[in-house]
């Protein structure tokens, strides 16, 4: 019959509309921004600096050994490094960054900055809604912006935060700086 | 298939005033490849694409690359005469490698399902004497990627048949992929002054930057 | 209203004469901007058109409805990013990859991963290479569904099957999401294996996927495949011979629907593509119905892949230990590394200097070498069958301008 075929397809998609009622993996929509999926855990949107206490300035881990800029390919990252030294987690006198500021208009998420920073010290944030009424200047984070405290780090990323966390002490221990950060070891599945 | 020397006898063999020679390539990916004359590049390409036992009919890629005058400079071992006696001394050697325009193509085979054969033809001028033989009328593939490699290096394809430019606007002057290729001092066209465009800016008075990576190659190409 | 020419000049200031009509401009069809040349009319489809997927623009000079000459014209989307490689480590320019074909950055990593192995002589690790081909082939799963998608919304089925398609194509890219941390531009192979190992539970909800996967595929050919309109629109439509499509360097869904059986899992067997079973659709005809249908029997096959490599991945590192990722230097010399990605053979050509950057890095893009039969294929259908063509042979401006 002429026509079958259209009327096959109709079928289909009148058996969608339908079970759009019914079956939960039929109707798909989420009604942003009054519900919102939740992220997974391994989600990445722009870096941010870790602090260890509640003291941004003190307990910021970053040393400004400024590897993260030079490996950044889209070169969004500046920092300047200041001229005295203040301890860091493991007591050794370190520098520290006077300007860190990336440029999120440049920035593209590829957390490579993350893979090279030898002291766990820049990681990658969650927050994407993060729009601006200005091009130039407000979309530049500085360090103020940009530095997070550790039980931040660790609401988002649990299981990264806890094994970044054993990864310090350890190096403590040993008395040793913690070296590049390896890859997340197998997973059990 | 056939090691590249038996290629390159046969294919001199077939097309006769043929010069062909072979690129090695260091490194351990072991691609070499054939450098092929200007005059006689189309009838060798004819020859490899319908030798029964070759049949490379499939022109996978063709590309443009640019080799500006670079000196490697070499540590060697020379006997010379020092305070009258003969001895063994280190000396840096340096040899000037003229600068080319190269086009490289990778050819497989459908039929026989084996390669790849590279061919690569080469010339010295950056002006308008920039020609090379086209192979779009034997590897029709190589018709947009020949119009690539004029738009971004500049290199004329003679028997091409719909040379102009393809990625950039037709009204562009100059060749971006070009190693000295001068880059405009603002992208942004936007008014913010910024001190990195005033930097490029002051760079039309002075020389060129010397440019790395070229120079340092240690293997002759 | 309708105002006179004097007063609206005195409204808006005289009009600006100063740019000049080009008597001769090389893009169009006609070689002339004329709109009107004996009986051919030439028309500019794009760049801002909702079916030319992307920005993409042909000259067509049509006589009626019928197509006697096309122009494409291409470099809307140019981003230099072979310039930028040649600036950029070789770590660094791995997320430019992914933005090259947007829809499969998985597989673009692939390919440049193994290109810099292939220069380097970098082993990989097997369940590296098991994970790679379980997420190329869920890219080449997500990569047809909306091919198909757009297809149809292309030929005024507004919309409805794309959005099924897409239904399907979130569910794998939140699975990409939970596993390297962003939907689309994964950023996830590293040149020695892969950059993060499956957080748990992924591997159950991927097997869930795979397994609801055939029932959507039902669902879409039930849709489509005996649809009448459908198969008016698209049989004899677009042919194009075996012999035309190698010699134009045609690749991938494109060419085996032509009857050529050539398939670079098969014939290059790179990675671990030799350990699974499957099969390679061929089509008779090579006209936009087989390419459709290509798809669709591809996606099948990739599900039997997917199978097969959930079942025999086995446990171990991820990564090369020897390979250091910063201040990575591979000797010097060149290769050529390739793949089957889901649009063609995508290649990544790389001469090392033995520096950090590379000094040639070149990308082999499928689609635009596909476009190059663009016009064989559209001479003497009409108009709308243009779209139908442009969108059976699956390009993405990401690739095709770079």
């Amino acid at each position: 019959m002429i026509g079958s075929g259209v009327l096959n397809g109709m079928a289909v998609t009148l058996r969608n509309f339908i079970g759009s009622y019914f079956e939960k993996d039929r109707l798909i929509t989420v009604q942003y921004p009054e519900e919102r999926e939740a992220l997974p855990e391994n989600y990445r949107n722009f870096p941010f600096l870790v602090y260890d206490t509640d003291d941004a300035e003190a307990g910021l881990r970053c040393v400004a050994c400024k590897i993260c800029e030079k490996e950044c390919p889209p070169q969004c990252i500046l920092i300047v490094k200041s001229e005295d030294k203040k301890p860091d987690y493991m007591g050794k006198q370190q520098f520290y960054p006077q300007v860190f500021d990336i440029d999120i208009s440049v920035c593209m998420s590829c957390q490579i900055c993350v893979e090279v920073c030898p002291f766990e010290a820049i990681k990658m944030d969650k927050v994407f809604e993060l729009s601006r009424r200005e091009r130039f200047d407000a979309l530049l984070m500085r360090k103020d912006e940009l530095a997070k405290s550790n039980t931040y780090y660790h609401a988002i990323h649990p299981l990264e935060a806890a094994e970044v966390d054993a990864n310090l002490a350890a190096a403590a221990a040993k008395k040793k700086p913690a070296i590049e950060p390896r890859p997340t070891p197998n997973a059990t599945t | 298939m056939e090691s590249l020397e038996e290629i390159k006898a046969r294919a001199e063999a077939a097309v006769p005033g043929a010069r062909i020679d072979i690129v090695p390539n260091p490194g351990p990916a072991n691609q070499p490849s054939l450098l092929l004359d200007n005059e006689h590049a189309a009838a060798i390409a004819l020859f490899l694409r319908d030798d029964p036992a070759l049949q490379l009919d499939h022109c996978s890629n063709a590309t443009g690359v640019d080799w500006l005058d670079r000196t490697v400079s070499k540590k060697v071992k020379v006997k010379k005469v020092v305070e009258g006696e003969e001895k063994e001394v280190e000396e840096t050697q340096e040899e000037f490698f003229p600068g080319y325009l190269e086009a490289v193509y990778h050819l497989y085979s459908m039929t026989h399902k084996h390669g790849p054969i590279v061919i690569r033809m080469r010339t010295a001028d950056r002006a308008e004497g920039a020609r090379l033989p086209s192979l779009t009328p034997i590897y029709r593939s190589a018709e947009f990627q020949e119009r690539e490699i004029f738009d971004l290096y500049g290199v004329r394809f003679e028997g091409h048949p719909d040379l102009r430019r393809i990625l950039m606007w037709d009204e562009f002057e100059d060749y971006p992929m070009r190693k000295d290729y001068r880059e405009p001092d603002d992208y942004e066209y936007e008014p913010t002054a910024h001190d990195d465009v005033l930097e490029k800016a002051k760079q039309h008075s002075s020389a060129r930057p010397k440019l790395d990576g070229a120079e340092k190659l240690t293997a002759q190409s | 209203m309708m105002s006179s020419g004097a007063e609206r000049s005195a409204v808006e200031g005289p009009r600006s004469t100063a740019l000049p009509v080009t008597p001769r401009d090389p893009s169009t069809a006609l070689g002339m901007t004329a709109r009107l040349e004996g009986e051919l009319m030439e028309i500019s489809m794009g760049p801002q058109h909702p079916s030319t997927h992307g920005v993409f623009r042909m000259n067509v000079a049509l006589e009626g409805e019928v197509v006697r000459k096309l122009k494409p014209v291409f470099g809307y989307l140019h981003r230099n990013h072979e310039k930028i490689g040649e600036n950029t480590s070789y770590l660094g320019s791995m997320p430019y990859t992914d933005r090259l074909d947007y829809f499969c950055s998985m597989t673009n990593n692939w390919a440049y991963a193994l290109s810099v192995e292939k220069l380097a002589a970098i082993e990989v690790p097997e369940r590296a290479e098991y994970l790679r081909v379980i997420l190329a082939e869920l890219t080449r799963l997500q990569n047809h569904a909306s091919l198909l998608g757009f297809l149809l919304s292309d030929m005024g089925a507004w919309g409805t099957p794309l959005m099924y398609a897409f239904r399907e194509r979130e569910i794998i890219l939140d699975l990409f999401e939970s596993l390297s941390g962003s939907r689309m531009m994964c950023d996830y192979m590293r040149f020695g294996g892969c950059r993060c190992d499956l957080p748990p539970g992924w591997m159950e909800r991927a097997r869930k996927v795979v397994d609801a996967f055939p029932r959507f595929l039902d669902e879409f050919e039930r849709l489509i495949v005996s649809n009448e309109i459908l198969i008016a629109r698209t049989q004899n439509v677009g042919r194009i011979s075996g012999e035309l499509a190698i010699n134009a360097g045609i690749t991938g869904p494109m060419l085996r629907a032509c009857g050529v059986n050539y398939d670079l899992r098969k014939v290059d067997g790179y990675g671990f593509y030799p350990r699974f079973k499957f099969r390679v659709p061929l089509g008779d005809h090579g006209d936009c119905y087989d390419r459709l249908m290509m798809r669709v029997l591809e996606m099948r096959e990739s599900i039997a892949i997917l199978k097969q490599a959930m079942e025999q991945l086995p446990a171990g590192p991820i990564m090369n230990p020897k390979v250091k990722i910063r201040a990575f230097k591979p000797p010097a010399g060149e290769a050529y590394g390739r793949i089957e990605g889901p649009k063609g053979e995508l290649g990544f050509y790389l001469i090392s200097d033995g520096g950090p950057n590379p000094y040639r890095y070149r990308v082999r893009p499928p689609s635009f070498i596909n476009l190059t039969v663009l016009e064989d294929l559209c001479l003497g259908h009409t108009v709308a069958d243009v779209m139908v063509i442009l969108g059976s042979i699956d390009i993405v401006m990401g690739e095709v301008d770079r």
